[in-house]
């Protein structure tokens, strides 16, 4: 499993996920009987200290849920988190996310809906600091100032409202409060997705400088993956609440063994006209809500065997950091 | 391009907002053949779906000051057109998709129902037949199912699906344009591949003409033949995809191009454009890219430039760039 990606005993990982299960009790249809619908299937990564993480996959396939987990904004089902050594799952698990909280911080995809429009940008940049408390209004003024200077950001901007601000502008003040209380670890998800290309560049790039400055691991979720490529370190790919692939970023991208990261990298239109695309892959993703057995690809998968409908495929290492999740490996 | 199916000329639309009056479209003239896939590409607020609605006159007439310029479409001007004509011609001979299909879809409504609405409307098909030309415009943009599929109401239905829906409206009266306004934006990659060969399938088989509306080049190289760049409502390059790709023109087609997060090959660092886009009601005078351009000129910042010819069917909105291709051409 993700002991595969621990190929350098020397950078110990500082974020270690282990057969991590999320359900959500859902009602199917207006007052329909009680369901359980289980967004995060067994899943299982590590994350280096000072490396990026890319999570891609579509619509639904359990990104946000992931990224939610693991800073601790919603309980697991079952399954382990540690972050920075502290399991902030199971029994003990409050305590040790008291520890470890300021460590981590979260970025948003809408800087429209993340900002507080009645609220100063200077406010919403210190409201990390003033729920933590005991700042003097001396320190807490130098830190908005040094950090809109680091995203990039005039000083004055403090006195202005978020309204005023472009939405890559927008994205900038975002990542000044996730950096107010010098997290460790910041999950971002998909925080260039409604963003236009000639901005994408530009945060994508703020985000690579603030973790050489500041030796930050990301989390960097996006259903994007020329966007995920151009940050991650490595990169996971989930389908249907499930891990079906990760690996360091150029294996990945160049080598891609699950064949849905096949369909799923040949899908992606290139700005390149010559290119001829293969025919789409038919069918749809599946409801995670009644799951048919074994590997939740089958119903799409041009390689399907029999034994693909009635095994789950377990994550299996196949050298160079990879692990695929697939009956033919 | 022989005799064009449409022909926009000098379209200009001004909006009232709090801020005054303000341009989304500043004289924006394009062409498109018959059988021909022509893509507008652009960020947002560059123009696009302002241009694509106003073609069909789908603006609320009261915020809208009454778009000037000419739309020519067999030997009338829509822009002036009787409005009961222009009802005719709007799902009739012209069709539209939206990004949203939900948005565009009645709720309380069978999807037999919506599609039969348009055949009536249009062609004057009693409930029957309608309902049969329904199902087999369901087959035809391959909805599994369809004689069951077609009694179903839209929240059923997921976004690929309802966006086949949308489609099969679009192409149930056999237009002969179709106007795709990010049709695929809201789908997921897979999905969109799907929509992708379904709509060039149909582009071909009923020979219609497309304009695809994206902010997705990808999507752009993929589906269309000619390409129109848009920014801060004025067309800035059009050309041949294939020329537009290998060889831009216009120094913001270059930097989106070089922007561009890289699928098939590690960038350490992106190149970046510069600033924002602006602000829809800030006045730049002379070229409205100059704040951002890496290429400006004292004259870029003074003289508003024109659309200037850039070789066999090209155009480019950058005099100092057209100079200097001009240039390398002749040495
Ligand atoms: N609080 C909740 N209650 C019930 N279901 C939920 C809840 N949160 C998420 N889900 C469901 O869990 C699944 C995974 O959702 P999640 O938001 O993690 O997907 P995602 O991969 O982030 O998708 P997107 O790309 O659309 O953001 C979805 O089916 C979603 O509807
Ligand atoms: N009904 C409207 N009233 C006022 N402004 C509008 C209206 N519709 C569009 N605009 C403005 O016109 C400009 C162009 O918009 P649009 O064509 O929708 O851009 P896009 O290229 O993203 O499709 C934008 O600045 C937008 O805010
Ligand atoms: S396990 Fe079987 S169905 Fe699933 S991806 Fe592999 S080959 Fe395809
Ligand atoms: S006209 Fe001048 S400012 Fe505008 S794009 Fe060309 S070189 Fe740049
Ligand atoms: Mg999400
Ligand atoms: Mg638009």
């Amino acid at each position: 499993m993700s002991a595969a990606l621990k190929t350098d005993t020397a950078d110990a990982p500082i974020i270690q996920v282990r057969d991590l299960v999320k359900e959500f009790n859902v009602t199917r249809g207006r007052g329909g009987p009680p369901a359980i619908l289980r967004a995060v299937n067994h899943i299982s990564f590590d994350i280096r200290s000072g490396t990026t993480l890319g999570l891609v996959g579509e619509s639904g396939s359990g990104k946000s849920t992931t990224g939610r987990l693991l800073v601790g904004l919603i309980p697991a089902t079952s399954g382990e988190i540690s972050l920075f050594g502290e399991t902030i799952t199971g029994a003990d698990g409050e305590a040790a996310l008291a520890k470890v909280r300021s460590k981590l911080q979260f970025v948003f995809q809408d800087p429209h809906g993340s900002l507080n429009p009645r609220m100063r940008v200077g406010d919403c940049i210190a409201e990390p600091i003033d729920i933590a408390g005991g700042w003097s209004r001396k320190d807490r003024a130098d830190r908005v100032s040094e950090l809109l200077e680091t995203v990039g950001l005039p000083r004055a901007v403090a006195e202005r409202f978020p309204h005023e601000f472009s939405g890559g502008q927008r994205q900038r003040i975002g990542i000044a409060r996730a950096l107010a209380l010098r997290p460790d670890f910041v999950v971002c998800d998909e925080p260039v997705s409604a963003l236009d290309v000639s901005m994408q560049a530009q945060i994508i790039n703020l985000l690579l400088d603030l973790q050489e400055r500041l030796g930050l691991s990301y989390l960097f979720i996006a259903h994007d993956l020329a966007v995920v490529r151009s940050i991650a370190t490595d990169v996971a790919v989930m389908y249907a609440g499930a891990l079906v692939e990760q690996a360091p970023k150029t294996v990945l991208y160049s080598a891609p063994k699950h064949p849905y990261t096949q369909a799923l990298l040949d899908a992606v239109p290139r700005p390149d006209p010559d290119r001829v695309r293969s025919a789409a892959l038919g069918g749809e993703v599946p409801s995670i809500l009644n799951p048919l057995p074994g590997c939740a690809f089958a119903a799409r998968c041009p390689h399907v065997m029999a034994v693909c409908r009635q095994d789950r495929p377990a994550p299996r290492p196949t050298g160079e950091g990879h692990v695929v999740a697939c009956h033919l490996y | 391009m022989a005799v064009p199916l449409l022909e926009v000329d000098d379209l200009t639309v001004r909006f009232r907002t709090d801020a005054g009056w303000m341009t989304a479209v500043d004289r924006v003239s394009l062409a498109v053949g018959e059988g021909e896939a022509l893509g507008i590409v652009g960020e947002s607020g560059s123009g696009k779906s302002v241009t694509a609605l106003s073609i069909l006159r789908l603006h609320a007439a009261a915020t809208t000051r009454m778009p000037t310029g000419k739309i020519h479409y067999g030997g009338k001007d829509l822009l002036t057109l009787p409005t009961r004509e222009m009802r005719q011609i709007r799902g009739g001979e012209i069709a539209m998709i939206f990004q949203d299909p939900m948005s565009s879809l009645n709720p309380v409504l069978t999807i037999a129902d919506q599609i039969g609405e348009s055949l009536r409307l249009h062609q004057g098909v009693d409930q029957a037949t309608a309902r049969k030309r329904a199902i087999e415009l369901l087959d035809l943009v391959r909805i599994p199912d369809a004689a069951r599929r077609v009694d179903e109401y839209p929240h059923r239905l997921s976004g690929g699906m309802r966006q086949r829906v949308m489609i099969a409206i679009a192409i149930a009266c056999r237009p002969k344009l179709l106007i795709a306004d990010e049709p695929t934006t809201a789908l997921d990659v897979t999905i969109q591949a799907q929509i992708l060969d379904l709509l060039r399938d149909l582009q071909r088989e009923l020979g219609m003409s497309v304009i695809l509306i994206t902010h997705d080049m990808g999507v752009i190289a993929e589906f269309a033949r000619r390409v129109m760049v848009m920014y801060a409502g004025r067309v800035v390059e059009t050309a041949p995809v294939g020329q537009m790709f290998r060889r831009p023109v216009h120094p913001y087609t270059e930097g989106l191009l070089t922007a561009i997060p890289k699928l098939d090959v590690d960038v350490r660092r992106l190149p970046t454009i510069a600033g924002s886009i602006p602000d829809p009601t800030a006045v730049i005078p002379g070229c409205r890219y100059s704040p951002r351009c890496p290429q400006v000129q004292e004259s870029c910042r003074r003289d508003s430039p024109a659309l200037l010819p850039a070789g066999p069917e090209r155009e480019a909105r950058c005099p100092p760039r057209v100079a200097a291709m001009a240039k390398e051409t002749v040495a």
